[in-house]
C-alpha cells in the first residue's frame, strides 16, 4: 500500500518545513552581502536539490523497471519525475525572483546552476508528451524508462558542462550555494529546509501513487462488476493516458 | 509585532513573493488533488449503487417472480 | 550467432547502399544547411561572420540539419518492416544500434564535407588555414559521435510515437546542449579573425566524456527499444 505512513510523513513535513522557514525568518542572520533577499535561498535551493534528486531517483527506478518489468517501478519513476517537474517550475520562478532581487534581472546567464537547471527542466518537460504519444501501455512504460535512464544520467553531466562554459561564476552565489561558506546560523535552517522539502516530496509522491492506485482499483472493480452483469465493455477501454496504467 | 515590522527591510517584497510562489504551488496541487478526489468519490458512488442493485435483484428473483417491478433490477435480468 | 562485427558490417553496407541508390537524407541535410546559411546572412544582417558568431552559426546549422537526419534514420525500417526482419535474424540486437550510429556519423561527415566549405565560402570572414581545418575536423568528429549517439537512440524512440518528428528535437536538443557548449567554445578561436590559438583541451575532454558516457548508456539501453 502506498498510503502507509502517509499521516506521520505529512505531519513530519509540516513540522520540519514549517520549523525551517520560521528559523530562516527569525534566527538566521541577514546576509551581509545580499541583505534580506538572501532569505529566498532557504526555499529555492532545497527545492532545486530535491527536484534534481527526484529526477535521478526517477532514472534509478526506470533501471529497476527495465530489469524486472514490474509496473510498480514504472509508476514510481513516473510519479517521481512528475513531482520533480512541478517542483522544477517552482525552482525557476523563485530563482527568477531571487535573481531580480539580487542582480536586477529575471534570468542570469552567468549563473551556471540556474542555466543547467533550465536545460534539465526543458528536457523533462518532454517526458509527459512522450508518454502520451505512445498508445500501448507496456511500450509506453518501456520507452519512458529508456528516456528516464538517459535523462537521469544527463543531469550530472549537464551541470559539469554548463559550469565549464562559464568559468566566472557570480562570487556571491558561489558562497551561498556550496554551503561550505555558510555560517552555522544559516546552515541549520538550510539543512532543516532540505530535510523538510525531501519529506514534502516523499509525501506528495506517495499521495500521488495512492491516488493512481485507488483509481486503477476502482476501474478494475467497475470492469468486474460490468462483466458479472454480463455487460461486456460497458466501461469501454481505459482512457488514453500519459500515466502508467495501474491494473488491480 | 511592531518591532518585527520595523526590522523588515525595504526589498522584502521579493522574499515574500518567492515564498508565496511555493505556497501557491502547494495550494494548486491541493486543489487538483481535491478535484480528482471528487471524481473518485463519484465513481465509488456509481459502483455502490450498482452493487446495491445487483444485491437486490437476485434476492427478488428467488423470493417471487412478481417482484420484477424493481426498476434497478432490470439490467441484471438480461444476464 | 553471427559475430557482431559481421552483423554491423552487413547492416552498414545495407544503409549506405540504400542511401546511394535513393539519396534521401544527405542531400536534404546539405540543402537545408546551405539554405540556413542564407537565412543567417539576412537574419543577422551580416555579410560575414567570425569568432563566436561564426561558431554559433555553424553549430546551430549543423545541429538542426542533424535533427532532420535523425528523424529519417529509422523511418524506412519502421515503415517497411526492416526492424522486424532484423529481429528474426539470430544476431546480437545491439548491432543495430552500432550500425545505425555509425551510419549517422558517416552521414554527418558527408554533410559537413558540403556544409563547412559552403560556410567558409558564403560567410566566414578570415577563411581557414590548413592547420585550422585539422582542428575543426577534430572537434567536428568528436561532436558527430555525440550527436549520432543521441540521434540514434532518440530516433529509435521517437519513430514509435505518434508525434515522431515533433518529439525528437524536443528531447534531443536539451540533451545535446553540452555538445553545443563544448563545440562552440572549442571552435570559436579557430574561426576568429585574430588567428587560431590552441584548442581548449577541457572542451575536447568534455566532448570525449559525453561521447563515452552516452555511447555506453545508449549501447546498454537500446535493446529495450526493440519489440519482443
Amino acid at each position: 500500500m502506498y498510503s502507509s505512513k502517509l499521516r506521520p510523513l505529512s505531519l513530519a513535513t509540516v513540522v520540519v518545513l514549517g520549523g525551517a522557514f520560521v528559523l530562516a525568518a527569525f534566527t538566521a542572520p541577514i546576509d551581509s552581502d545580499q541583505g534580506f533577499s538572501q532569505k529566498i535561498f532557504y526555499v529555492h535551493v532545497p527545492m532545486a536539490i530535491v527536484a534534481l534528486g527526484g529526477f535521478v531517483f526517477g532514472g534509478i527506478e526506470a533501471v529497476r523497471y527495465l530489469r524486472t518489468r514490474d509496473p510498480k517501478h514504472d509508476l514510481r519513476s513516473y510519479t517521481a519525475i512528475h513531482m520533480s517537474v512541478i517542483l522544477g517550475l517552482g525552482v525557476l520562478i523563485t530563482g527568477g525572483i531571487w535573481a531580480r532581487a539580487a542582480w536586477g534581472v529575471w534570468f542570469e546567464w552567468r549563473e551556471a546552476t540556474l542555466v543547467s537547471f533550465l536545460i534539465v527542466f526543458l528536457l523533462y518537460c518532454t517526458y509527459q508528451p512522450l508518454r502520451f504519444s505512445i498508445a500501448d501501455p507496456e511500450k509506453q512504460s518501456r520507452y519512458a524508462a529508456v528516456f528516464a535512464v538517459t535523462a537521469g544520467a544527463f543531469v550530472p553531466l549537464n551541470f559539469i558542462a554548463v559550469r565549464l562554459a562559464e568559468p566566472y561564476i557570480h562570487p556571491r552565489v558561489l558562497n551561498n550555494t556550496t554551503g561550505g561558506a555558510l555560517p552555522v546560523d544559516m546552515k541549520i535552517p538550510f539543512y532543516l529546509a532540505l530535510v523538510g522539502m525531501t519529506l514534502l516530496f516523499i509525501t506528495l509522491w506517495k499521495l500521488e501513487m495512492t491516488h493512481k492506485l485507488a483509481r486503477g482499483r476502482l476501474r478494475g472493480l467497475q470492469r468486474r462488476l460490468d462483466l458479472a452483469a454480463g455487460d461486456r465493455d460497458a466501461a469501454g477501454p481505459a482512457p488514453r493516458s500519459a500515466a502508467p496504467q495501474v491494473v488491480a | 509585532m511592531t518591532v518585527l515590522a520595523a526590522n523588515i527591510p525595504d526589498n522584502s517584497g521579493y522574499v515574500v513573493a518567492a515564498y508565496l510562489v511555493f505556497l501557491l504551488l502547494l495550494i494548486i496541487y491541493l486543489a487538483i488533488t481535491a478535484y480528482r478526489l471528487t471524481g473518485l468519490e463519484r465513481r465509488i458512488g456509481d459502483l455502490t449503487a450498482q452493487v446495491d442493485a445487483a444485491e437486490r435483484s437476485p434476492a427478488d428473483d428467488g423470493a417471487d417472480d412478481a417482484a420484477t417491478t424493481d426498476p434497478s433490477g432490470v439490467r441484471e435480468h438480461s444476464a | 550467432m553471427t559475430p557482431m562485427r559481421a552483423t554491423v558490417g552487413a547492416l552498414l553496407r545495407k544503409e549506405l547502399l540504400l542511401e546511394r541508390r535513393v539519396p534521401q537524407v544527405i542531400p536534404a541535410m546539405a540543402l537545408f544547411s546551405v539554405t540556413t546559411f542564407v537565412v543567417f546572412r539576412f537574419a543577422l544582417n551580416r555579410t560575414s561572420v567570425e569568432g563566436n558568431v561564426a561558431s554559433g552559426v555553424l553549430w546551430v546549422t549543423l545541429l538542426f540539419a542533424a535533427m532532420l537526419g535523425a528523424n529519417r534514420l529509422f523511418v524506412t525500417d519502421h515503415e517497411e518492416g526492416g526492424i522486424e526482419a532484423f529481429l528474426l535474424a539470430p544476431v546480437d540486437r545491439t548491432a543495430l544500434f552500432v550500425a545505425k550510429a555509425t551510419t549517422f556519423v558517416a552521414f554527418l561527415v558527408l554533410l559537413e564535407l558540403v556544409a563547412v566549405p559552403a560556410f567558409v565560402i558564403l560567410l566566414l570572414e578570415p577563411g581557414l588555414s590548413l592547420q585550422d581545418v585539422g582542428r575543426l575536423a577534430l572537434v567536428l568528429l568528436l561532436a558527430d559521435v555525440g550527436i549520432a549517439v543521441i540521434g540514434t537512440l532518440f530516433g529509435a524512440l521517437a519513430v514509435q510515437t505518434r508525434a515522431r518528428d515533433l518529439i525528437l528535437p524536443l528531447m534531443a536538443l536539451p540533451l545535446l546542449v553540452p555538445v553545443i557548449i563544448s563545440s562552440a567554445k572549442a571552435t570559436a578561436p579557430v574561426l576568429a579573425v585574430a588567428g587560431a590559438g590552441a584548442l581548449p583541451g577541457r572542451y575536447l575532454a568534455l566532448l570525449g566524456l559525453y561521447d563515452l558516457v552516452f555511447g555506453l548508456l545508449a549501447y546498454a539501453v537500446f535493446d529495450f527499444l526493440l519489440d519482443d
